[in-house]
């Protein structure tokens, strides 16, 4: 109601209250160096006090010309690259790439790998998610939740360290399956340990503690509400449309790898405490992924097969044949897609990178006027945007 | 006073001193004691508030500065922000500037003046003693205000105007909360309120009737919002504002501001503890033994510990919630308390 007000009227600051004495918008610019941007975002805002007028997202400090390098190193190399988009779940941002790349060249990839991928993409998924709940947590003023979800997500670090030799950056998947076996030193059991402990216990802390918190709940129920028609325009993904109440997950819709073998569902927003679309529903979707997460996890490693965990035997240099292919996996912020256009060489002719995070956040600008700069910090937060993978 | 006096009057040639000399003597000996006692404070509970939120958040906390679970944390940090660059940025308006923190200090240093330790000792003995304390320690504001100015930093200008409504605000519903208590003690002066509440826990205020147990929580959640602590830390709100008012200042400038706010935390803490929670007496007669600062600085501890507690636990209001939560709950069940009280007195014949 009073957000309408504020888009529709001149607003206090407009007017000339003091004859003589002529008040203005303050143009106040939040960023790239701020604590809430979570990186090196910068918005320009036009502000009445502490009400939002306009918001313009400016992005590039942090571009680093992946896709250009894509055209100058050789397929496999660029694996490592991907690890640098999305840092917080990397094991996704190489699960979409080496898709794209198998489309092109064909190439088959073994059951087990498959498996593999689906384990170490969804621990990843969970890491990013646990991060974002945390940092979620430290916008609206909670430190401790922070620890605790950093504490959680050590474990997983811990157990793909173990599997891939990385604890961030892992440059784990290849072309044709994964650069390493399960490890042999009961790895897929402490998983499993570790999921049941998420399960059991840890999220209904965090429930506790933080989701349902009143004071949380009353910051971000009806704040920043994106409904579907906007989330669907501006191209989100991921959990920020399925928190406006649209239940699209490309582990489901399009199917890839072999997430059609599982079970699992999509959580979606509700609008339980408030407006479908809230920040408050953003956030609930992504600590219902962790559950889900647990249970495709332990359905992959349950049925994990025998067999070898790559096609091919390791070559420096793969080539694939000329054609163009676009493939697009869930990561753990939306849909993450790769367009490979190959020219018959060592290297992509190009390759187009379409990141969930950027889309994501497009939308900060229409949802943002008339938000409190507190309630901007609250979008952002729920947004949950990665600005390597915005930035490239 | 009269002790410090008659210390004075041990030494050899001061009995010859006049009575104005005299006290200025022993106003400048009681202000350094009291600073001194305040600069420690902040030491300390920095270092407590580290352990307290590494205790709450499943970690240590500081471990390895002097050995002991990082007991000389507190002083090399202090050392390392006096060799800190004192930067003045270009534009800020210097005047303002510089002043600013000291304001706030001295807002908080002076309130420390009449807190009544033990029987007796207080460094300022004022009949308006506890009007006096809120009336000196909402200088702070103005300093706030000052410095958020003057920084030329529109951040900082944003935790300031945040910052002067929500003290201003709350400080309503502090000095309301403790209305009641003034009026079963039928004094201001902090040494009289203790003194009523002797006799076992149960003659403390907080447990007099069940209005003043509402206005002691009441004074709890104001005290918070009043020493800019979480989950009402508007002015400074790291997560929206970079750091609030003070994010211009360096070195001891900041240190200044630091400082100010462990000194208000104890001093809300203690107050709290003189008002509500029988001041020195000790809760039960087993415990009479310990001298009567000691209780009195335990129970305030205890108090700083609670504070700390709620603010690594809860998130942060947003400022309107702030508000609405002071003019729209607070100051009415204040109220409510106020009269209540005067009824409860009434109806018990505890009217003085």
């Amino acid at each position: 109601m009073a957000i309408e007000n504020i888009k529709t009227s001149k607003g206090w600051a407009d007017q000339d209250h003091v004859p003589g004495l002529k008040s203005e918008l303050l143009e106040l610019n939040m960023g790239p160096q701020h604590p809430a941007t979570h990186g090196v975002l910068r918005l320009v805002l036009l502000t009445d006090g502490e009400v939002v007028y306009k918001v313009t997202p400016v992005m590039g400090y942090l571009h680093r010309c992946a896709e250009k390098i894509a055209e100058g190193v050789n397929y496999k190399q660029w694996v490592v690259y991907t690890d640098r988009f999305d840092y917080l779940s990397p094991m996704t941002c190489n699960h979409a790439y080496v898709t794209a790349l198998e489309k092109v060249m064909q190439q088959e990839v073994p059951e087990r790998a498959e498996h593999i991928r689906i384990v170490v993409s969804e621990l990843s998924r969970m890491a990013s998610h646990l991060i974002a709940l945390a940092t979620f947590g430290l916008d609206m003023g909670a430190w401790t939740p922070l620890l605790y979800c950093f504490r959680e997500r050590e474990v997983i670090l811990d157990l793909l360290e173990r599997i891939s030799g990385g604890r961030m950056l892992y440059n784990y998947m290849v072309p044709g399956g994964v650069r390493y076996d399960v490890p042999k030193d009961n790895w897929a059991s402490d998983v499993i340990d570790f999921i049941t402990m998420i399960e059991n216990k840890k999220l209904k802390d965090y429930n506790e503690l933080l989701s349902f918190n009143k004071i949380f709940i009353g910051r971000l129920a009806n704040v920043a509400v994106i409904d579907p028609q906007t989330a669907i325009d501006y191209g989100c993904t991921g959990p920020v449309l399925r928190g406006s109440g649209v239940k699209f997950d490309c582990r489901k819709d399009d199917p890839y790898s072999l997430y059609h073998k599982f079970d699992f569902e999509i959580p979606v927003g509700m609008g339980e405490k408030g407006t479908v679309g809230d920040c408050w529903d953003r956030y609930m979707v992504r600590v219902r992924e962790i559950e889900q997460s647990c249970r495709i996890i332990r359905q992959a490693l349950e049925s994990l097969p025998d067999g070898p965990y790559q096609a091919i035997e390791l070559k420096k240099i793969v080539k694939a044949p000329a054609g163009a292919a676009y493939s697009r996996v869930e990561s753990a912020k939306g849909e993450l897609g790769h367009y490979i256009i190959a020219d018959g060489g060592q290297t992509a002719f190009r390759n187009k990178v379409r990141s969930p995070s950027f889309c994501n956040l497009q939308v900060m600008e229409k949802v943002g006027v008339g938000l409190m700069i507190s309630d901007l910090v609250a979008l952002i937060g729920s947004l949950d945007i990665v600005l390597g993978e915005i930035d490239r | 006073m009269q002790i410090l006096t008659d210390l004075i009057l041990k030494i050899p040639g001061a009995d010859g001193m006049s009575d104005l000399v005299m006290h200025i003597i022993c106003a400048a000996i009681m202000a350094t004691l009291m600073f001194i006692v305040m600069a420690l404070c902040a030491l300390i509970f920095t270092w407590m508030e580290r352990k307290v939120a590494g205790f709450l958040q499943s970690r240590y906390g500081p471990m390895r500065t002097g050995r002991w679970h990082g007991w000389a944390q507190a002083i090399a940090d202090m050392l390392k922000i006096l060799a800190k660059e004192d930067i003045i940025p270009r534009d800020a308006d210097r005047g303002l500037y510089v002043f600013a923190p000291i304001l706030v200090m001295l807002g908080s240093l002076l309130a420390w003046a009449a807190i009544p330790w033990a029987p007796g000792f207080v460094a300022a003995d004022l009949d308006l003693g506890l009007m006096y304390i809120f009336a000196v320690s909402s200088m702070a504001v103005v300093g706030i205000l000052m410095a958020g100015w003057a920084s030329n930093n529109k951040w900082a200008l944003y935790g300031a105007a945040r910052g002067a409504a929500q003290m201003i605000s709350y400080e309503v519903p502090l000095a309301l909360a403790t209305i009641p208590v003034v009026m079963y003690t039928g004094s201001l002066n902090t040494q009289d309120i203790v003194i009523a509440q002797q006799g076992g826990m149960l003659n403390w205020f907080i447990f007099r009737d069940p209005f003043l147990f509402v206005a002691f929580f009441m004074y709890f959640i104001a005290g918070i919002a009043e020493t800019n602590r979480g989950p009402f830390d508007m002015p400074e709100t790291e997560s929206e504002l970079v750091a609030g008012y003070h994010t211009e200042y360096t070195g001891m400038r900041f240190a200044f501001f630091f400082l100010a706010e462990y000194a208000n935390l104890f001093l809300i803490a203690l107050i709290a503890v003189m008002i509500f929670l029988g001041g020195w007496w000790a809760p039960i007669p087993f415990l009479d033994f310990l001298p009567p600062a000691l209780t009195f600085i335990i129970k305030g501890v205890m108090m700083v510990f609670l504070n700390m507690w709620v603010r690594w636990t809860l998130p942060r209001v947003r400022v309107d919630q702030l508000m609405h939560l002071c003019w729209k709950v607070m100051i009415p069940v204040t109220l409510i308390c106020v009269i209540g009280s005067g009824i409860w007195m009434m109806v018990s014949g505890q009217a003085g």
